[in-house]
């Protein structure tokens, strides 16, 4: 076929057509381009939302890692605190007025204020929590300083804020939450060298508190975990019985679709439904205490029993029927085929879905709320009944809150939430490539 | 390689040398071949052995598949198919096709053969447009069947009228090569010698490829029959000669059954 | 009370020494008969010790329930009756708070206040304590009973598996059957307090009224009403502005999400290899993952202040709690869900259509405009009712970002309230629990539940015919 061979051409009239198609091609192309163009704008635009979310938690999050220390001198009247061996007496020390202490030495260091209500913008600068961090400190030490003592004492809220940088020196007096006067004694301690940024361990080691600097995520974060523990003992079992009933046993007809068709609907039903139902069966009902994990914890399961059933279907699914074949074949009944052959093998599977649903759960507000979870609450909470809150109930009171330092708190609980979060759904991911099999 | 070109016709396509990959594997062969003008080439051979695949060369629907690649040259005329600077969507225009399932867009009757000179802006006027539609289905054969419920989801035909009205649909374009990938399999026996009959009417006007599983399709429809064995081009030729007196042994044995 | 599921440790570990005990008993008896008998037991004799525990465990972990939900009760209103006694001309909701007071001393939290109290205080731990010791004494009758019946009929013939394995069955199906109960739980609690709401507000002046101010007393006479320590003071309960609000939210969301999600996912869907379509999609799901909370922060800390200066910079006046900030994050939000949904439906497309698309001349374009998105049309209107439902039923970013009073506007710079926003304002505080206020959180919660059922039904119904036509 080395000679080329004459080849023939269209008629005329097709040729046209062709032409005319040929003309419009580059506007059609052009209008191709333009929704890819459209999908790409879609896309950077979602994604840069993401990246305006995250940079705005971050910055406003990251100085809450440090808080702002006062050094003071003063001397802590021994005779008045110890037992007569020199052991420190607990309800002496409870007793002592520690605050007055601090303020005293504090105002000492400035002669020259004497008016009453120069003095009390001067202790302004100190938190309200100081003597009481003061006992803490001594208390812990176990004995007690002899003569002067230099000691860090945590600022006020104010004047952590003004030495990150969050509070305008720029904005007029009238509108600024500290005076001139305030600002100048500020700056006096820090040409001093008397003022420091250290890091902020009462936010990891406090539960909530009136003042932000002695406030804390770790009793929200407790009530969290005691929370999901109840909703991890509650859904996953019941979940992965329903899901193997489901699977196995389930003989078609209404009451099998009937299930799956609740199952489905309640994945869909908004969360706070699920706090009204708590609210009214748990609290009203039962007469269930309020405000506790172990209520926050039964309605999460309620909500997540949807999400892990679907998963634990779906990896009992992905087994093949090859393998309950054989242990069928081999004598088995269908019970021990389910629960010795299939479910070990879906195992990996239904650790992730929970480990999803449970992250889901984690998130979850609004059902809390209902139930009372959103209380102040000072304690660490010790048990399943005590009154607690939850890592995403503490950031919502946060917010809520007028202090400028409770905003950049709450910004730093939203990252040690999202901290959890991306663990949690990383090892979900991780665990899922492990034991990712190809039948 | 020995191929039997009936000069007495014209070459509307030419194939040289066309190479196809699936990624890593090769799907086709040196293939070499000479298609006539207004007539009906029919491409035969076991499962998998690069009858479709070729076939989708000449309108490169396989630059569909992300992993596949076509070398080798394919004229048409003076349009070189695989060329960078064809234009798939005026080569697709021009070259109409029919596929294995009958594939009806969700839409009505019309709307389905409207589609294609309504994307190409061929007609001016909604009269011009009715005017091709109903040309289109009368070459297809299917006029008189939905004539009176053009506004009928195309969903709701039986499956041989919807394989007519995705013939209508590419007609519609006016093309002057139809490929037709097993167009009956899908179909029953009446509906499949409807349009094997349909096939023989469109000849007059049309170069016709199709691709086919059923022997007797390609012994009662095509005047060319070309067979393909694992990516090759065994032998090419009249279609009663390659049915009488193959000269391969392999077509041989295909023909009369011993492999399938 | 405060004392709720205090197990009683010791009686928890007895129990679960005793199902271990008569799992071995059981074991041991079976392995005895079987040599003794010389016959092959008809189960492995692991069920045999499993048959046995299970009557000893069900029935005293059922009995310790009951217990559970009968006892307290009883014991409360007994020691209530003593303080109506002790107190005889105290109100009712003063006696409400000693009692609260009463159990805490009961359970060594704070000190008796007085010497009443404190005897008070006695008198009830001294009914707990007797009310645990029949508690035992009770569960230790019921297992023994249950062993002994149980332990008497273990034999090589007994058909220990089956009987195992038909308890399990069970057992399996009462869990599946707790989603329907959860149904039955919200639906009822839901019903419940809604029905006692509407005998006090009629339906009509609920659903088409269209003032919304449950936090005053409008009607003359409830200045009366305050004063006999009632805390529901009642307002006016039409819910049409709070709805209208709720809607002019979610119409805002879904304005910023289905645009953005339907051409992400025609992106990701027709354009995007597989390897751009790897990383941007989970990127996208980040998205969904992140706590409404979070959203609510953003809501009410930047997006409002942001169009709140906006506003002021182009001569607007914009509300610091402008729906458009609440409707604009929460769409934000609702992006994901759209995305992944709406890829689902196009890549459910058959390729067969796209195919023919092509093979007719069409560009990717016409091929994604002209028939991808009409084939994909039913699936996509049933995300999109999905993702309405979500918007309607999303709390923590209204309740912290939009407003609390109920502002009939179709203006988006205004202040709008929700439905979920007054379901939490009504129900968090200190209310009385059954105030006609708190009763109006459960009308608009029933409402709620059913606008989004019937939006999820609508939403599975239109997908379902998508998945009819390409089965």
């Amino acid at each position: 076929m080395n000679n080329p061979i004459e080849m023939i051409q269209p008629d005329a009239e097709t040729q046209a057509r062709f032409e005319k198609i040929a003309q419009g091609l580059k506007k059609r192309h052009a209008a191709s381009r333009r929704l890819k163009t459209y999908g790409i704008m879609a896309i950077v635009t979602a994604i840069s939302f993401l990246a305006i979310l995250l940079t705005t938690i971050i910055s406003n999050g990251y100085t809450a890692i440090q808080q702002t220390e006062l050094q003071i001198t003063l001397t802590i009247p021994a005779e008045k605190l110890q037992y007569d061996d020199g052991a420190i007496d607990p309800v002496k020390a409870r007793n002592f007025n520690w605050n007055g202490l601090i303020k005293k030495a504090f105002l000492a260091e400035f002669p020259d204020v004497t008016a009453m209500l120069d003095q009390r913008a001067l202790g302004e600068i100190l938190s309200k929590n100081a003597g009481y961090d003061l006992r803490r400190l001594i208390e812990a030490k176990g004995s007690i300083p002899v003569g002067e003592t230099k000691v860090w004492i945590k600022t006020s809220d104010d004047v952590d804020m003004l030495m990150k940088g969050r509070l305008d020196r720029n904005l007029d007096e009238a509108q600024r939450r500290l005076s001139n006067q305030q600002i100048g004694w500020i700056d006096s301690l820090v040409a001093d060298d008397r003022i420091r940024l250290v890091f902020n361990d009462t936010f990891f080691t406090a539960a909530d508190s009136r003042e932000p600097e002695s406030a804390g995520v770790l009793g929200a974060t407790v009530g969290s975990v005691m929370a999901l523990f109840v909703t991890v003992l509650l859904a996953l079992p019941v979940a992965v019985m329903a899901a193997v009933y489901l699977e196995y046993f389930a003989p078609p007809g209404r009451v099998t679709d009937f299930i799956e068709v609740n199952i489905n609907n309640l994945a869909a039903v908004p969360s706070i439904v699920f706090g009204l139902l708590g609210l009214a069966v748990f609290l009203g009902f039962f007469g269930m205490p309020r405000s506790a994990p172990l209520v926050g914890g039964m309605v999460l399961a309620l909500m997540t029993l949807p999400t892990i059933i679907i998963a634990t279907r779906a990896s009992i699914r992905a087994v093949p029927t090859s393998i309950r074949d054989a242990a069928l074949g081999l004598g088995a009944s269908r019970m021990q085929a389910a629960i010795d052959h299939i479910l070990p093998l879906a195992a990996p599977g239904i650790l992730t879905g929970t480990i999803i649903g449970i992250a889901q759960a984690l998130g979850e507000t609004a059902p809390l709320i209902m139930i009372g979870m959103v209380a102040f609450i000072v304690d660490v909470p010790a048990t399943l009944t005590d009154p607690a809150t939850a890592l995403p109930v503490q950031i919502y009171i946060w917010s809520d809150s007028a202090e400028r330092a409770f905003y950049e708190r709450s910004s730093l609980a939203i990252m040690v939430l999202l901290t959890f979060l991306i663990t949690m759904n990383i090892s979900a991911v991780l665990l899922r490539r492990k034991f990712e099999k190809k039948w | 390689m020995d191929t039997v070109v009936d000069m007495a016709k014209a070459i509307k396509i030419q194939a040289k040398d066309v190479n196809v990959f699936y990624g890593e594997k090769q799907a086709l062969n040196n293939v070499s071949i000479d298609i006539e003008d207004r007539s009906v080439t029919a491409f035969i051979g076991p499962s998998g052995c690069g009858k479709s695949t070729f076939l989708r060369c000449f309108n490169r629907m396989n630059d569909v598949i992300p992993s596949c690649r076509v070398e080798g040259s394919i004229m048409m005329g003076d349009v070189d198919v695989n060329s960078l600077q064809t234009d798939p969507v005026l080569l697709r225009a021009r070259i109409g096709m029919v596929f294995q399932k009958p594939n009806p867009f969700p839409k009505t009757i019309f709307e389905n053969v409207a589609y294609g000179p309504r994307i190409h802006g061929l007609a001016q006027s909604k009269t011009e447009l009715d005017d091709m539609v109903e040309d289109s289905l009368k070459k297809a054969g299917l006029w008189g069947e939905v004539a009176d419920r053009l506004a009928d989801q195309a969903t709701g035909l039986s499956g041989g009228q919807q394989q007519r009205l995705c013939i209508a649909r590419a007609i519609a374009v006016g093309p002057d090569v139809l490929l037709m990938d097993e167009p009956c399999s899908a179909l029953d026996p009446i509906a499949t010698s409807v349009i094997e009959e349909l096939i023989s009417e469109l000849q007059q006007r049309f170069t016709i490829l199709i691709v086919t599983h059923s022997m007797q399709q390609a012994a009662r429809v095509s005047q060319k029959t070309a067979y393909f064995h694992l990516g090759t081009l065994v032998e090419y030729g009249d279609t009663k000669d390659v049915f009488t007196l193959p000269k391969n042994e392999q077509t041989e044995a295909y023909i009369s059954g011993k492999i399938g | 009370m405060s004392d709720f599921l205090s197990p009683n440790l010791v009686v928890f570990a007895m129990t679960i020494a005793a199902a271990f005990l008569s799992f071995y008993l059981a074991t041991g008896r079976v392995r005895k008969q079987a040599i003794a008998s010389q016959t092959k037991s008809h189960s492995l004799n692991q069920y045999y010790g499993f048959y046995v525990s299970l009557w000893v465990l069900v029935p005293a972990i059922l009995l310790a329930l009951m217990w559970m939900f009968a006892a307290d009760p009883m014991l409360t209103s007994a020691a209530k009756a003593r303080m109506v006694d002790a107190y005889p001309n105290l109100p009712e909701s003063f006696l409400n708070l000693k009692m609260a007071q009463l159990v805490n001393i009961a359970s060594g939290y704070i000190k008796a206040p007085d010497a009443v109290m404190a005897a008070q205080a006695e008198l009830l731990r001294a009914a707990q304590a007797s009310a645990d010791r029949a508690r035992s004494l009770t569960l230790a009758a019921v297992m023994c009973n249950g062993f002994f019946y149980a332990f008497r009929r273990v034999s090589p013939e007994l058909r220990a598996r089956v009987l195992c394995e038909a308890f399990l069955r069970r057992l399996f199906f009462l869990s599946a059957v707790v989603a329907i109960l959860t149904t039955i739980g919200i639906v009822a609690s839901l019903l419940f307090e809604a029905v006692r709401f509407f005998r006090e507000i009629s339906l009509f002046d609920f659903f088409f009224g269209t003032h919304w101010s449950p936090m005053t007393a409008l009607r003359p006479g409830d200045a009366a009403a305050a004063d006999e320590f009632v805390a529901g003071s009642t307002g006016s309960f039409g819910m049409v502005p709070v709805m209208a609000g709720t809607l002019l939210v979610a119409v805002i969301a879904m304005a910023v999400a289905v645009p953005i999600g339907l051409f992400s996912a025609i992106y990701t869907s027709e354009f995007a290899s597989w390897r751009v379509r790897n990383i941007v999609k989970p990127t996208l799901e980040v998205l969904a993952g992140v706590p409404t909370v979070v959203y609510g922060f953003f809501a009410a800390l930047t997006a409002a202040p942001f169009f709140r200066d906006l506003g002021l910079f182009v001569g607007l006046d914009v509300s610091s709690q402008s729906a458009l900030a609440a409707g604009g994050v929460m769409g934000i939000m609702i992006i994901p869900f759209i995305s992944s949904l709406s890829d689902d439906v196009i890549t459910a497309v058959p390729q067969s259509l796209r195919d023919g698309a092509y093979g007719l001349g069409s560009t990717r374009g016409e091929t994604i405009i002209r028939v991808v998105l009409p084939a994909a049309f039913p699936g996509l209107v049933g995300a999109f009712l999905l993702a309405i439902s979500r918007a309607i039923g999303e709390t923590m970013i209204v309740v912290m970002a939009a407003g609390v009073a109920a502002n009939m506007t179709i203006n988006p710079l205004e202040s709008v309230t929700t439905v979920t926003v007054q379901i939490v304002m009504l129900l968090t505080g200190d209310n009385e629990f059954d105030s006609v206020k708190t009763l109006s959180a459960f009308a608009l919660g029933m409402t709620l539940f059913v606008i989004t059922l019937l939006l999820n039904v609508a939403a599975l119904t239109a997908s379902r015919r998508l998945g009819q036509r390409y089965e």
